[in-house]
């Protein structure tokens, strides 16, 4: 048995230890916003933040992360930052298949959570492990400089 | 330009009170977005999408005058959409053409994909139900605009009927029909009602160009931006029925090989494990063993836990090295025994063609295979009943993988059913010539089954499972000589191109004619005016790795090669290679148009300024038309002394016909980019002994946030009936960059992909 936060509410669950969060969440659970694209931690479509942190949920054993607070693309609207990245990606239509957008997104509320104005080389160092195959990749950096001016006024 | 929809959002903050009252009083109409409305209690749990999808089933017979829309007594607007949304933007446009003509609020618009059903929404281009070729704009430019015309004429004729007016005195602004003379104004819902009793026109008037309120409109938004910004998209690989199961499959090593046995107990001792299959196969899909389990990560350790023993006498060995030297040598020297080379197109003198006269330059262009590698594995959700079968997937081509699915069940195709969800990414591979996936997951659920468990079975490919499956774009060699006269004129182009044929053996084989699989060769030597020109075509039909039409499909190694062989010839006859192109549209004026665009914007003629020290610039140019898109990209790169490649800016112009959605043509454009980039720079997957080399992103590299360039933009304003953009952005990209690259180091490059052939320079 296991117990964290979860997008502001404790969650308790009877797994393997081992199980990834990734599947916790989506299979266990039920949120399926966060996705499986590698599972090698290669991709990024998995990230969620972990007190904070991005982290990869398809590394992530399900054990690591209890007691702790994890938070996912379901939850970002409950913080004013997460709200201001989602407002600024609808702004600017950044998606396409949308598929790795979930973990773009709480990648960039990861980086704007300690980094209220971030260079484009903050962006680069933060980003760079979030893929996405359909190169909305100008969308993403400027919605996060669109988000951090947002936040910033 | 007005932004349509700004004054609300419908999706969150601004459903008007009056409105969300009424949902709550009758729950009408907000069906999950993607799902079939029978099966919308469970879906809607698993998906955990409580919060806009009620699930109470219509209390009122919606308004639904046509195929395409169908709109509510809450006035909402919901437009069906058969093709498929892969990232490109086709829900967004599709809505764009039918609320247009509708004068619906675009805020009340939303967008649903459409059934399996080809009587109502075969893609006429294609002559089946599918997404493919940037065909869907094109087709549903007047066909959706009748469909919100016919709508539109029937809530004014509700009104006028309603109000004792007559219906000219009507109008229909943002979804609000309004009579002025008696101040008399309402929304679609109080109409629809009546509307619904009126005879369809049958041919409704269509706007004019200058009516048009969203067509054109760079303000409008995209349908699908809030539920893929927060988590609430549906993807096939999200979908949970109740007591599905879901299945990992084990693949072959090699293609080619068959299962002899396999050993379960392990995979069964593992907790949540619930039955292992064998599956059978096909003439169009290999056979093998899947793991059934309570939840994926299961499914994946029972598979891995799996110990199988293959026949692997008939397998391919092939080795990629040897089979790009294989494709060479018959480019270069032309058909040896068992290889026949065809000609495509012989136009002009033949002596012109064998260079008597002029001066002949020739050169060999060479790709790789390349995987697809969407960001969502490939994956299926079946469900067996009897006498039909139900699938839930991003559904590509409805048609073709109806026809294999019912053969195989011995079923009438409209009894395939099958349920449109959002794909994440495609690039072609959903559309697969086999239905290898699909058919797969048809093979799992009819073994599981015959066990026993006639529940729903998901199958789910691990990023593995998906890059190793073949189906890749064919590897190519184009030789291509050619003749520049005294005047520096293009007077002749020889081509011989060897690969493998994407419709070969396929449902699509009928598309070969003479021979000749036409997507081999599209696009080469165009759109030049060249007066002596010869295409050959040599396809080897022994190779054994299974190929598929990628995005961009044909277009995206004949660009390359024609565009690099273009610029060698320009610096050949010693002309720069913008005029040199242009100086051979002189009768094409709109290809000759958006080449001067993107060179007008990228200063072409202006020197690019000199950044780090030792640092090499270099701008390239390449122009292609695909699928009846007009693309023009100029890439100014960076060498570094060591020959490390940078792609700093590209400046596309494109012209797709009348630009429907500027914002997803302008987002299409920079996604083909990127998506081009990545394969020109890293993309190749390579075979030693049978094996793919590249299981993961980290052997099969990806472009990274930090190696996108920046890229600008420019539609041409044309007036032409649209065509697509989905395709065209990506294949002008790889010959732009080896153009510039050349320009940089003075270096050819003639094989892609890129990365490490360019020579370090020492101080």
């Amino acid at each position: 048995m296991r117990t964290f936060m979860l997008n502001g509410r404790a969650v308790t669950v009877d797994v393997d230890d081992a199980m990834p969060l990734l599947w916790v969440l989506r299979d266990e659970i039920g949120l399926t916003g966060t996705k499986y694209g590698c599972g090698q931690g290669q991709c990024g479509a998995c990230t969620v933040t972990l007190d904070g942190h991005a982290v990869r949920a398809c590394q992530t054993p399900v054990a690591r992360v209890d007691g702790r607070t994890v938070v996912t693309v379901e939850g970002l609207s409950d913080d004013k930052v997460g709200r201001a990245v989602q407002e600024a990606w609808r702004r600017l239509d950044v998606v396409q298949c949308g598929y790795c957008q979930s973990g773009q997104i709480v990648s960039a509320t990861a980086l704007l959570q300690t980094n209220r104005k971030p260079s484009d080389a903050d962006i680069n160092a933060a980003m760079d492990g979030n893929l996405c195959r359909c190169a909305t990749y100008a969308r993403v950096r400027a919605a996060i400089h669109e988000a951090a001016r947002r936040l910033a006024s | 330009m007005k932004r349509p929809g700004a004054r609300r959002d419908p999706s969150e903050h601004g459903v008007r009170r009056s409105r969300r009252q009424f949902l709550q009083q009758t729950g009408v109409l907000t069906l999950g977005i993607y799902l079939a409305p029978e099966l919308l209690p469970c879906a809607a749990r698993s998906a955990a999408r409580a919060s806009d999808a009620p699930n109470d089933a219509f209390p009122l017979r919606p308004f639904e005058p046509n195929a395409f829309v169908r709109i509510g007594a809450d006035s909402s607007v919901t437009v069906i959409a058969k093709n498929l949304e892969m990232g490109q933007g086709v829900f967004t446009g599709l809505a764009t053409l039918l609320a247009d003509e509708l004068d619906a609020d675009w805020s009340d618009v939303r967008v649903e994909g459409a059934p399996a059903d080809v009587s109502r929404y075969i893609n006429v281009a294609l002559g089946m139900q599918g997404t493919a070729e940037s065909t869907s704009m094109a087709g549903a430019w007047i066909q959706m605009r009748q469909a919100g015309a016919a709508a539109r004429a029937l809530l004014v004729q509700a009104a006028a009927a309603l109000w004792g007016v007559p219906a000219a005195e009507i109008s229909v602004t943002n979804g609000v029909v309004a009579h002025q003379a008696t101040q008399r104004h309402t929304r679609f819902g109080a109409l629809t009602a009546a509307a619904a009793r009126l005879a369809v026109p049958a041919n409704p008037v269509l706007k004019s160009p200058g009516q048009f309120k969203l067509i054109g409109n760079p303000f409008v938004r995209r349908k699908d931006s809030h539920a893929k910004t927060n988590g609430s998209a549906l993807y096939t690989q999200d979908l949970k029925l109740p007591d599905m199961l879901v299945a990992v499959a084990a693949h072959p090593p090699r293609f080619g090989a068959r299962l002899t046995s396999f050993d379960a107990s392990a995979a069964r001792a593992i907790d949540g494990v619930v039955d292992v299959v064998q599956f059978s196969g096909s003439a169009r899909m290999a056979g093998g063993v899947a793991v059934l389990a309570t939840n994926t990560w299961i499914a994946q350790r029972g598979r891995d836990a799996l110990q199988i023993q293959w026949d692997e006498s008939a397998a391919s060995r092939l080795d990629s090295a040897q089979l790009a030297e294989r494709l060479s040598t018959l480019a270069l020297n032309g058909p040896s025994a068992g290889d026949t080379a065809r000609i495509a197109l012989q136009k002009g003198d033949d002596a012109a063609l064998q260079g008597a006269t002029g001066v002949q330059h020739e050169a060999l262009f060479e790709v790789p295979y390349l995987a697809h590698a969407a960001m969502e594995p490939m994956n299926c959700l079946v469900a067996l009943t009897e006498g039909a079968v139900s699938l839930w997937n991003g559904e590509q081509l409805q048609s073709a993988d109806q026809a294999a699915i019912s053969a195989r069940l011995g079923i009438a195709p409209a009894n395939v059913r099958i349920t449109q969800l959002y794909a994440g990414g495609s690039f072609g591979r959903r559309g697969n010539p086999q239905s290898d996936y699909l058919l797969e997951a048809v093979a799992i659920a009819q073994a599981a089954a015959a066990q026993g468990h006639r529940v729903p079975i998901k199958l789910v490919w691990t990023r593995e499972d998906d890059m190793r499956a073949g189906y890749y774009r064919p590897a190519f060699a184009h030789w291509i000589r050619a003749s520049i006269d005294a005047n520096g004129a293009l007077i002749a182009w020889q081509q011989r191109s060897v690969g493998q044929s994407v419709f070969a053996d396929s449902p699509f084989a009928g598309e070969i004619k003479n021979g000749i699989d036409p997507s081999s060769l599209q696009g080469s030597a165009e759109p030049y005016e060249i007066p002596n020109v010869r295409l050959e075509l040599i396809t080897p039909t022994d190779i054994g790795v299974p190929v598929q039409w990628w995005r961009s499909a044909g277009h995206s190694h004949t660009a390359f090669a024609t565009e690099c062989m273009i610029d060698e010839l320009a610096i050949a006859a010693g002309v720069d290679p913008y005029r040199f192109r242009r100086g051979l549209l002189a009768s094409r004026p709109r290809q000759r148009a958006v080449l001067d665009l993107a060179a007008t914007r990228a200063n072409w003629s202006s020197a690019l300024p000199a950044r780090a020290p030792g640092e090499r610039r270099g701008r390239g140019i390449a122009l292609h038309e695909s699928f009846g898109t007009c693309v023009a990209q100029v890439a100014e790169v960076s060498v570094e002394k060591d020959g490390t490649l940078r792609v700093d800016r590209v400046v596309c112009a494109v012209d797709c016909g009348l630009p429907i959605n500027p914002n997803v043509i302008t987002a299409q454009m920079q996604g083909g980019i990127g998506f081009g980039l990545s394969a020109a720079l890293y993309g190749a997957i390579t075979l030693k002994d049978g094996v793919v080399q590249q299981a993961n992103f980290d052997a099969y590299r990806c472009l990274r946030p930090s190696e996108m360039p920046q890229v600008e933009v420019y539609i041409v304003r044309s007036k032409e009936p649209p065509s697509g953009v989905g395709d065209p952005g990506t294949p002008p990209i790889a010959p732009a960059i080896v153009n510039a690259v050349f320009q940089a180091t003075g270096q050819r490059l003639r094989r892609l992909p890129l990365a490490a052939q360019i020579a370090a320079v020492s101080d």
